[in-house]
């Protein structure tokens, strides 16, 4: 694995680490150096390759005997395991994690090809950390909200739980989604191309409540969010947003937050750029103007041809993937399959998906599985008969504002090819004679 | 869901109701199970949420409608309120020079950003200066000196986040010192051994790209 990634740096770089080059961004050095890709993956890998070997059981999996026939015994006792379920031994998906030279500012993909539905398996759902996972009792985590507000408010958890709730599905997207596919096709799966993007059903209490409830002062028009992290994360929000749809979650999917996303309390802002979801969140300031946070100067801004920078490009686009097929499978013969994909818009609904089954030269209209609900991942469908010939398959998205999912060619005449983040082109999977699905540009 | 609403049984039992007397050396780990209910053996569920109005915190209800949640003291603010803006506030007081920064530079940060703070991409630790009118080229460098509109952000987040092994462990005498090396070795400011940075200086630096971040200037459903 760690050959072919290396392999895989070679053709990104062209096997020559250039002094200027992306290498030198923060986010993008992960390929730039063998040896230390070699080591990441000799710990992160070795449980899925040495392990299995040992036939252990998948992560978040038990190995029980597998019964030679189950109707002829009685299965294994309930509550065997523990009272809190696992899931079966033979479902293998797990999160990979992108080989950044840093274990501590990384990220992990969803395996996105093997999704159903809309909602990312809490277990499964992107993660990206500038200081590793903290540790943290709820009990003793406090958020405190301040600045230009009537009454600066102190809140435990107890007191979040106690105030009224809300339940939202949104997805949440990392504004990096995609930030290898610029120049050229580069990592072979959708969970690579597209895995920085996952969809849970979050519960929280509104940030409308709690600033009404501390009173918002005349001119106030953003809002520091802030993490208890070791990188004690931050990012700025207007005002505005905080007052529409944001959300300080403190569930996920029916139950509490899981760690990695931000247990137990993080910001939740409703299709804004993941970077900004704070979470381990343990402030909020009230403020006339932005902070100007490492995160959104340094990073997360666009830099463009003419040498500025696009800031607080915080809606994310349009976007959509076909997950299946999708890159580094193999379509076994010519015949039905069911093309499949995820929509999404971090400004509304989704109203369309067209398919092309040949590059983007015709399209046609996908259907659209309920409930098609805004700022959320939404499932598309069309039946597709492979005839066994070369195929490009590609799709792409609409919302409720009138935008259309651009083409990367598009993307790139107006924002060079530099500008790191916010990638929602429509992506291409070619299918070969033999079946073989590859990430291509076209 | 709370844990410690899961707790909370187990302890009534254990310690005669001083459920929430807790020490830093009793300082829990994990959550218990939630505690069986005698007669029928039940799993007894979270009681409500305990708001910190109910532990007796002051709360007044004219100017808080729940009577849920504690005003947050002067004192408990200052204790997180960490970050600088681009005005200057924030900035704590202090001061530290170019030489100090430089010393501090070789100790703290040098392993990582490299000795000339070129960066060292095994450690994922970003080339710090230079770059300098490369943002319009094809081999754009983004550090500090070139990209940053704001010093503000380098008192900011080396405060906060850096180093990275040791994360807040800075003293603001030591970040202003850092912050006058690496803005020195940037050409910013001086780079004289005893040229000083406070709150005052710190707050008058303008960086070389102040003028190169815009809004993003895409309209509602507009493509590019
Ligand atoms: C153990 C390694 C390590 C040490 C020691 C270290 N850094 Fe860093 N530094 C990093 C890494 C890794 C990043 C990138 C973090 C990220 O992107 O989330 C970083 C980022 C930074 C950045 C932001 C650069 C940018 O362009 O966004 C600054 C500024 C910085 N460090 C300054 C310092 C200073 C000053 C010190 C000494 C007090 C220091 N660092 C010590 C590893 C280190």
């Amino acid at each position: 694995m760690a050959e072919r990634l290396v392999a895989l740096e070679d053709q990104i770089l062209g096997g020559d680490a250039d002094e200027d080059c992306d290498c030198k961004d923060g986010m993008f050095n992960g390929l730039s150096r063998r040896h230390v890709l070699a080591a990441g993956f000799a710990v992160a890998g070795g449980a899925m390759t040495t392990g299995r070997a040992m036939a252990e059981a998948p992560p978040g999996a038990i190995e029980y005997p597998v019964q030679p026939d189950p109707t002829k015994e009685q299965g294994r006792t309930i509550l065997d395991d523990g009272g809190y379920g696992s899931r079966s031994q033979f479902e293998n998906e797990v999160r990979w994690r992108y080989p950044t030279a840093s274990l501590d500012s990384s990220w992990s993909m969803t395996p996105l090809a093997a999704g159903f539905g809309i909602i990312t398996p809490s277990g499964l759902h992107f993660e990206r950390h500038h200081g590793g996972i903290p540790t943290i009792d709820p009990e003793t985590h406090e958020l405190i909200l301040h600045g230009m507000v009537d009454q600066p408010l102190r809140f435990t958890m107890g007191d979040l739980k106690r105030l009224p709730s809300v339940s939202r599905l949104h997805f949440i997207e990392c504004s990096g989604n995609g930030l290898t596919e610029w120049v050229q096709p580069t990592l072979k799966t959708v969970q690579g191309t597209h895995g920085l993007t996952s969809t849970s059903e979050w519960t929280g209490v509104r940030l409308s409540t709690v600033l009404d409830m501390a009173g918002i002062q005349d001119g106030a028009a953003w809002i520091l969010a802030e993490g208890a992290d070791a990188a004690v994360m931050t990012r700025s929000v207007p005002i505005d947003k905080a007052m529409d749809d944001a959300i300080l979650a403190y569930a996920q999917n029916g139950e509490a937050l899981r760690p990695e996303q931000g247990y137990p309390l993080r910001l939740l802002l409703p299709g804004y750029e993941g970077n900004t979801h704070i979470k381990w969140l343990r402030r909020l300031e009230v403020s006339d103007r932005p902070f100007m946070t490492r995160e959104e100067t340094s990073k997360y801004t666009d830099l463009m041809p003419d040498g500025n920078a696009r800031q607080f490009s915080l809606e994310m686009d349009a976007k959509s993937v076909i997950t299946f097929p999708s890159g580094a499978m193999k379509l076994p013969r010519p015949g039905f399959y069911e093309i499949t994909g995820l929509a999404w818009s971090g400004r509304g609904a989704i109203t369309k998906v067209e398919v092309s089954a040949d590059g983007g030269a015709t399209w046609q209209e996908a259907a659209l599985e309920g409930p098609v609900l805004p700022k959320c991942h939404t499932r598309f469908r069309l039946p597709w008969t492979w005839k066994g010939e070369e195929a490009v398959l590609q799709s792409r998205a609409m919302d409720d504002t009138g935008y259309t999912q651009p083409t990367l060619a598009k993307l790139v005449e107006v924002r060079g090819l530099k500008s790191v983040y916010h990638l929602n082109a429509i992506q291409s999977w070619h299918i070969a004679p033999d079946g073989e699905v590859t990430n291509v540009h076209a | 869901m709370s844990m410690r609403n899961f707790v909370l049984p187990i302890f009534c039992v254990a310690s005669g109701g001083m459920a929430f007397a807790q020490t830093d050396s009793a300082a829990r780990t994990v959550a218990d199970l939630p505690a069986e209910i005698e007669e029928t053996g039940e799993r007894a569920p979270s009681p409500p949420p305990l708001s910190s109005a109910d532990d007796g915190a002051p709360v007044d209800l004219a100017t808080n409608q729940y009577g849920i949640g504690s005003p947050a003291s002067e004192e408990q603010i200052a204790q997180i309120d960490i970050d600088v803006m681009p005005d200057g506030r924030g900035l704590p007081e202090g001061r530290g020079t170019y030489a100090e920064g430089e010393t501090l530079y070789a100790d703290r940060c040098l392993a990582c950003h490299g000795e000339n703070l070129e960066g060292v991409a095994e450690l994922g630790a970003p080339k710090l200066v230079g770059g300098r009118d490369s943002l319009a080229s094809d081999q754009p460098v983004k550090t500090v000196e070139s990209y940053w509109p704001y010093a503000s952000t380098l008192f900011d987040y080396v405060h906060r986040a850096m180093p990275m092994d040791s994360p807040g462990s800075l003293t603001p005498d030591e970040v202003y010192a850092l912050s006058a090396y690496i803005l020195g070795q940037s050409g910013i400011t001086s780079d004289d051994a005893d040229a000083v940075l406070n709150a005052e200086s710190f707050a008058q630096v303008t960086m070389p790209n102040a003028d190169g971040f815009v809004e993003d200037p895409r309209g509602r459903g507009q493509t590019e």
